[in-house]
């Protein structure tokens, strides 16, 4: 088993390598919009967006000073051994980066509003653990923002009304969020299950690459029509108007009870940051959604 | 959409010949404020008191940065601006009692700011969401932090800063409100987007 300062060691990298640089499929995207976009107020947003998105790169500097609740998502090989160490390795690791990325504190105590400084706190950061096969551990950091959380809905909505009420409900969800969540967002969207597992699925469709269709040819098409509607409301770069509101919408979803109908929609900004590594059994690392560092 | 180039302290006179869709630079002194800094200052002017700056003619950034000290040297590494309707309650009140011509954040502020700033002669700036960086690299030095008890993106940063910018005005001191403005077309496509999906 690797040990557990090489995991906090490549915890700080990743969480470095999350927040200075976006990965290549979101940058592409982040080009496209500006290539397609009409109105000059949405031109310049977009050129703000992309001098600072290479600036951020250059000066290893973080792209936005929000850089978000640190959530990890854990693929652990079931044959690995000392699993229970990895928390506390993601947990050092996540102070350390605190410090020298550095990350803005992020952690406050609801109660007694004291931001504890480091990033840490009573379940932050959160660790989504799966077990899989094999004897790799894959960990994925998600850091996110909190303008786009703020306007992250669900709605427990009749089944009666189907896909109907789905789609009323994702558009409603983005047209109430307008400028809030610096568009162009990212929309990860996830029907059924329950309320907890709507919200997880849909936040897991953060971690895909933006411009891969779904597998799913009819779920493909149902993203395709929201994308494309959610794009005409005209909300725009930054709220202040234009044609890209939103860069990729990914739907998930679980078999729901008969009488639920949950829709979790989760906005993430245009800063669509993550961050994947591979570690072998051997100890070979691989740096999964970024090119080899 | 005229460019401007703007010194603090900003008169009146400035902000009134600002007008929706101008860019403006800035050079000078501006200071972060975010809720919790905006509660304890009108808390303090109810109270009577002084707070630690004098920010008439100042710029307010909504913005809680990322900061690394470096012998005794706070230096901002990041610096974008957060949501300014969490501040909607205050502002109003802020730019009455405090004299603060130009308000920067990003998404917006509410009809109560508009008119505050249409009454007093001050403007809100949109800085592009997220470009922490290209924030950080207008700043030449921290003048000082105030309130640092409030955490680091709470606490009151004072900067100086050369060509702050490109804000975009989307609120003047006219009663114009950008934001609004796009609202207004988004209820209008709202009717014809429920009505190609259907539902």
């Amino acid at each position: 088993m690797v040990s557990r300062k090489v995991i906090e060691d490549i915890t700080v990298k990743l969480l470095q390598l999350a927040v200075t640089e976006l990965p290549q499929d979101v940058k592409d995207a982040l080009r496209k919009a500006q290539n397609e976009e009409e109105t000059e107020v949405g031109k310049a947003q977009l050129k703000a967006i992309l001098d600072n998105v290479d600036l951020a790169e250059k000066t290893h500097s973080p792209i936005c000073q929000d850089t978000g609740v640190v959530i990890f998502y854990v693929k652990a090989g079931a044959q690995l051994k000392e699993l229970d160490k990895i928390e506390n390795a993601l947990r050092n690791g996540t102070v350390r980066a605190t410090r020298e990325v550095p990350l803005r504190p992020n952690a406050v105590n609801p109660f007694t509003q004291k931001n504890t400084g480091d990033n840490i706190g009573r379940n932050i950061p959160y660790i989504n653990w799966q077990i899989v096969p094999g004897d790799t551990l894959e960990i994925t950091v998600l850091p996110k923002g909190g303008g786009s959380e703020n306007v992250s809905a669900l709605g427990m909505l009749s089944p009666n009304r189907g896909i109907k009420g789905l789609k009323k409900f994702v558009v409603d969800t983005v047209i109430s969020a307008g400028a809030k969540p610096c568009p162009p967002i990212v929309l990860g969207v996830a029907v059924g299950g329950g309320t907890d597992i709507a919200m997880k699925l849909a936040k897991a469709t953060l971690l895909k690459p933006l411009g891969e269709p779904n597998i799913d040819p009819e779920l493909a098409k149902l993203e395709e029509e929201l994308g494309e509607a959610i794009n005409s409301t005209g909300i725009g770069p930054m709220g202040l108007g234009g044609k890209t509101t939103v860069l990729d919408l990914k739907i998930d979803f679980a078999h729901r009870h008969p009488a639920s109908y949950p829709v979790a929609v989760v906005v993430q900004c245009w800063a669509a940051r993550r961050a994947s590594v591979r570690i072998y059994y051997n100890g070979k690392v691989d740096y999964l959604s970024h090119k080899a560092v | 959409m005229t460019v401007y180039k703007l010194r603090t302290p900003v008169s009146e006179e400035d902000t009134r010949k600002l007008g929706v869709n101008d860019t403006v630079y800035i050079t000078g002194t501006i200071v972060t404020a975010r809720d919790a800094a905006h509660r304890r200052a009108l808390k303090k002017y109810n109270e009577g008191k002084k707070i630690p700056i004098n920010l008439e003619g100042l710029v307010v950034f909504h913005c809680g940065p990322v900061v690394k000290k470096e012998k005794d040297e706070w230096n901002i590494i990041a610096a974008g601006p957060t949501t300014s309707s969490r501040m909607n309650s205050f502002e109003g009140k802020f730019i009455k009692n405090f004299k603060v011509r130009i308000i920067v954040g990003k998404g917006g502020m509410d009809s109560k700011t508009t008119i505050a700033m249409k009454k007093y002669g001050a403007v809100y700036g949109a800085f592009t969401g997220g470009a922490a960086v290209l924030a950080a690299k207008t700043i030449k030095y921290v003048k000082s932090v105030e309130w640092i008890d409030l955490g680091i993106p709470e606490a009151m940063w004072v900067l100086e800063v050369k060509n702050f910018g490109p804000l975009t005005i989307a609120i003047d001191a006219h009663g114009n409100n950008l934001y609004k403005d796009i609202q207004i077309n988004v209820e209008k496509e709202r009717h014809k987007i429920y009505k190609k999906l259907g539902v």
